[in-house]
């Protein structure tokens, strides 16, 4: 499907790429609306600049990567855009960034609210020590939705959109920690999407996962983004490369060049970023 | 040219390896040697208390004539220069310290004539004056008399002894119960008399006619207390009338009504399911009778009561105190010189020696909160103190105040230890912090929140100091729980296994007849420790393994 890029990453993908509805918006249209809007943002760890004024526009209803080295920042940046990063004590964010033209950090908005908007997948698989019902109902139970045909039907859909249906549908209600590392990582996925956000970040959801779960999550990352902006950090290029529409590549906390995936992997402007892809550092 | 030596394959460096392990395992095997021991100690003291031991009868060389336990034998200390071989003596429980004054006497075995084992001699034991050892005498009723023939006495006392037992049940039911609510009810409406007087409504027709009324209630009650009385009377004068004689080994007669009498066996004739039996009811006396002249003999279920509601009152106060300090300091507190000082001050408060607290305990809790809601909610009774004195409610506090660092330090501990991953997941799905704290942190946090629970309630139950003067008593004439409303009584002085310990082993009359008692209090008191501690290490194992992948 992609030559030139099979070439650029010069092993070939161990993964066919799945064929969904989003596959063949790419070429001949107008370019697609903004979901999150950066401009100028710089972040602070107290003296320490993490991120140089990186300005991106992250396209509505695509997979947008990031890559870089460990440590220049993919972390930080995407950590911004639910405002996790609030939680850092010492922590200083400069620059503006809008969710569907909305500033996050005005202070008129309601963090918890902006949360609910913008979902996040981490790289660590963090279920609750509850069970997997309870584990996917978190979200609408902390929105005080208590009616359980509602919660019934809402964790069936998540959890059959996040490929885990079959595996736990008869054992809703033993504990999460029991199931297996991958199907922990779909389950915090479906936790994520239960609260129907608009956007669903994830830092580097699969650096913990065997191929074959590897595989499940960006299939299903590749089926979800008919509903939902992805923006997912990896650290895995052939990743990158096989499920997102537009990438990033960040580097010493400055954002080296942003475009098209295809664009990026094949022709990159930047001799950083080529001497990226093609594994000579980083 | 020497020729090159194999080079050893690193013996010395091994050897030297086992130094700190045979160190620490011999300090650890120390230490458990003197847990082992002191327990051993206490279980072998304590309990073979009540094992109904052979009564001996001594002749001695002057002629006078002993019966009794042996209770200990020891070398009569003797100057170096004397070199015979030692003599021993032997300290005999001879009881009956009603008619000898004294429950004890050393006879040297040397000088002993003559030792048998009676097969009619009997244990009495009564409600007053402690054990009496001798021989029954003679059996009255109001249908007959038994005299003659020593078996036909013993089987008319084992008959008498059941109705005579029920009789003073009855006694004791009215004495207590029907008196005492006559009592209570006396004392409301007197108080309620007061309240009129306090609030000056005496003067006002409405008080007055108030006042009639609880003039005549009071008069009311004082008829049927009249009546009670009488009733008492007659039934204590029938109960007099079935008695037992009995007679000491040097012919001293003591005659006593039946219903005095707890417990009679002879210990020279029992066989063994017999005295295993005798063992079981005097065991089961122990946990679960109150306790009878002056706390040394009876049981001690008032004391175990008392420490077990104190620690669980403190236990109820002293956890969402500790964890509501620790949840601050760890989620909520900026993290700074501030936090970290009070950290400290904390920790250090677990040092400051537990009478402090208890003097603390007095002056805030009884004096000032206590005194405070006399003068509010109980002027009438005032100057009797309510709540203004020492009560369980007031020893649990001070015992919380006592034992929160522990609880803070554990929790803190508890919750750093919940991965950070969680909060941020559970942000991340749009919670609040407090839903986030109250929903994943808090319920991971349970199981080190309970290891600080226990480690409180171990250190809370075996304190005595701070109790002493914030509302423990030697006796206590009622429980804080009783069925006289309001049921829950917290400004009620209890009693405690520790203080009792202090009391029959220090403040007794007669320490070398309680001494046992102080062994096996001891040895309960260890227990109702142990028993809660497992309790709660059971709560902890089922939620950690609800934690880490049980079925929730
Ligand atoms: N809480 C923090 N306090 C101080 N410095 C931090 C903190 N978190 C990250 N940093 C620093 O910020 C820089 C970027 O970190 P970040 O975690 O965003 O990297 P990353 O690109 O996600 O790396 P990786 O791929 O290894 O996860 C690093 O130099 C890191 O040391
Ligand atoms: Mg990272």
């Amino acid at each position: 499907m992609r030559p030139g890029l099979l070439l650029a990453v010069g092993r070939p993908l161990a993964v066919p790429r799945p064929v969904g509805p989003g596959g063949s918006l790419r070429a001949g249209e107008g370019p697609p609306p903004t979901a999150i809007d950066l401009e100028t943002v710089s972040v602070w760890y107290g003296k320490v600049q993490a991120i140089h004024n990186v300005g991106m526009q992250i396209p509505e209803r695509r997979i947008t990567a990031l890559i870089g080295p460990s440590g220049c920042g993919k972390s930080t940046l995407i950590r911004c855009l639910n405002r996790l990063n609030d939680l850092i004590e010492g922590i200083r964010i400069e620059g503006h960034i809008r969710l569907h033209g909305q500033d996050i950090h005005d202070p008129t908005l309601d963090v918890i609210e902006l949360r609910k908007r913008v979902g996040m997948v981490f790289q660590k698989s963090n279920p609750f020590p509850k069970s997997i019902y309870e584990n996917a109902a978190y979200g609408l139970r902390v929105n005080g939705e208590h009616r359980r045909a509602v919660l019934d039907q809402v964790i069936e859909q998540s959890l059959r959109r996040a490929a885990l249906w079959e595996e736990v549908k008869d054992r809703l209600h033993t504990n999460a920690l029991r199931l297996s590392g991958g199907q922990q990582q779909r389950l915090c996925i479906a936790r994520a999407i239960a609260v129907e956000p608009e956007v669903l970040l994830l830092d580097e959801p699969c650096s913990a996962l065997d191929p074959i779960a590897t595989a499940k999550i960006e299939e299903l990352l590749y089926s979800l983004k008919e509903r939902y902006t992805i923006v997912i950090v990896t650290h895995n290029m052939q990743q990158a490369a096989r499920v997102s529409d537009d990438t990033g590549f960040l580097l010493m906390g400055e954002l080296i060049e942003f475009g098209a995936t295809d664009t990026l992997f094949t022709t990159p402007q930047d001799a950083r970023t080529e001497a990226y892809i093609t594994g000579r550092f980083g | 040219m020497t020729p090159a030596r194999p080079a050893r394959p690193g013996r010395r460096p091994r050897r030297f390896d086992r130094i700190p392990i045979w160190f620490t395992g011999s300090l650890l095997g120390i230490a458990l040697l003197m847990i082992v021991g002191l327990l051993g100690l206490i279980m072998a003291r304590g309990l073979g208390t009540f094992w109904p031991w052979p009564l001996w009868e001594v002749s001695v060389a002057d002629g006078t004539r002993y019966l009794g336990l042996v209770h200990r034998t020891e070398l009569i200390p003797q100057p170096a220069e004397r070199s015979e071989s030692p003599a021993r003596r032997t300290l005999y429980r001879i009881g009956n310290r009603d008619v000898y004054g004294l429950d004890f006497v050393w006879v040297d075995d040397a000088q002993i004539t003559h030792r048998t084992r009676p097969t009619e001699a009997v244990v009495l034991e009564r409600l007053e004056w402690g054990p009496f050892y001798g021989f029954v005498q003679s059996v009255r009723t109001p249908i007959q008399a038994v005299q003659d023939d020593p078996a036909r006495r013993w089987e008319t006392l084992r008959r008498e002894l059941p109705p005579a037992r029920r009789r003073a049940r009855a006694i004791r039911y009215i004495e207590r119960r029907v008196v005492g609510n006559i009592n209570t009810a006396m004392e409301r409406h007197r108080l309620a008399l007061r309240r009129l007087e306090l609030r000056h409504a005496l003067a006002n027709p409405l008080g007055q006619a108030q006042q009639r009324r609880h003039e005549a209630a009071i008069a009311d009650l004082n008829a049927r207390y009249a009546r009670v009385a009488a009733d008492l009377r007659a039934k204590r004068q029938e109960d007099a009338q079935s008695r037992a004689v009995f007679a000491s080994i040097d012919g001293h007669v003591i005659d006593l009504p039946m219903s005095a009498i707890v417990r009679v066996y002879r210990p020279n004739r029992l066989s063994v399911p017999g005295r295993v039996g005798v063992y079981l009811d005097r065991l089961r006396e122990f946990v679960f009778d109150p306790p009878r002249e002056a706390n040394s003999e009876g049981g001690v279920a008032p004391a175990i009561f008392g420490t077990v509601m104190m620690t669980l009152l403190m236990s109820l106060v002293v956890v969402p105190l500790g964890i509501l300090a620790a949840l601050y300091l760890h989620e909520y507190a900026r993290q700074g010189w501030l936090v970290s000082s009070v950290r400290i001050a904390v920790n250090n408060l677990a040092g400051v020696p537990s009478i402090v607290f208890g003097v603390f305990g007095l002056g805030f809790f009884c004096y000032f909160l206590g005194g405070t809601i006399d003068h509010l909610w109980f002027p009438e009774r005032l100057p009797t103190p309510t709540f203004g004195g020492g009560g369980i409610l007031w020893a649990s506090l001070t015992l919380a105040l006592l034992t929160v660092p522990v609880v803070i330090v554990a929790t803190e501990e508890a919750l750093a230890a919940v991965p950070n991953g969680l909060r941020e997941a559970s942000l991340a799905c749009g919670a609040t912090k407090f839903q986030t704290i109250w929903r994943v942190v808090l319920p991971s946090a349970v199981p080190g929140v309970l290891t600080g629970t226990i480690l409180a309630m171990a250190r809370g139950a075996g304190e005595v100091a701070p109790l002493m003067i914030t509302g423990v008593v030697k006796l206590a004439p009622d429980l804080p729980i009783d069925q006289v409303a309001p049921f829950l009584h917290l400004e009620r002085k209890f009693m405690h296994l520790g203080f009792h310990i202090y009391d029959v082993g220090f403040q007794s009359p007669n320490v070398e007849a309680s001494k046992a008692m102080v062994y096996m209090t001891t040895l309960l008191l260890l227990g109702v420790v142990v028993c809660l501690n497992l309790a709660a290490m059971q709560i902890r194992g089922r939620l950690r393994a609800k934690l880490g992948g049980g079925d929730v």
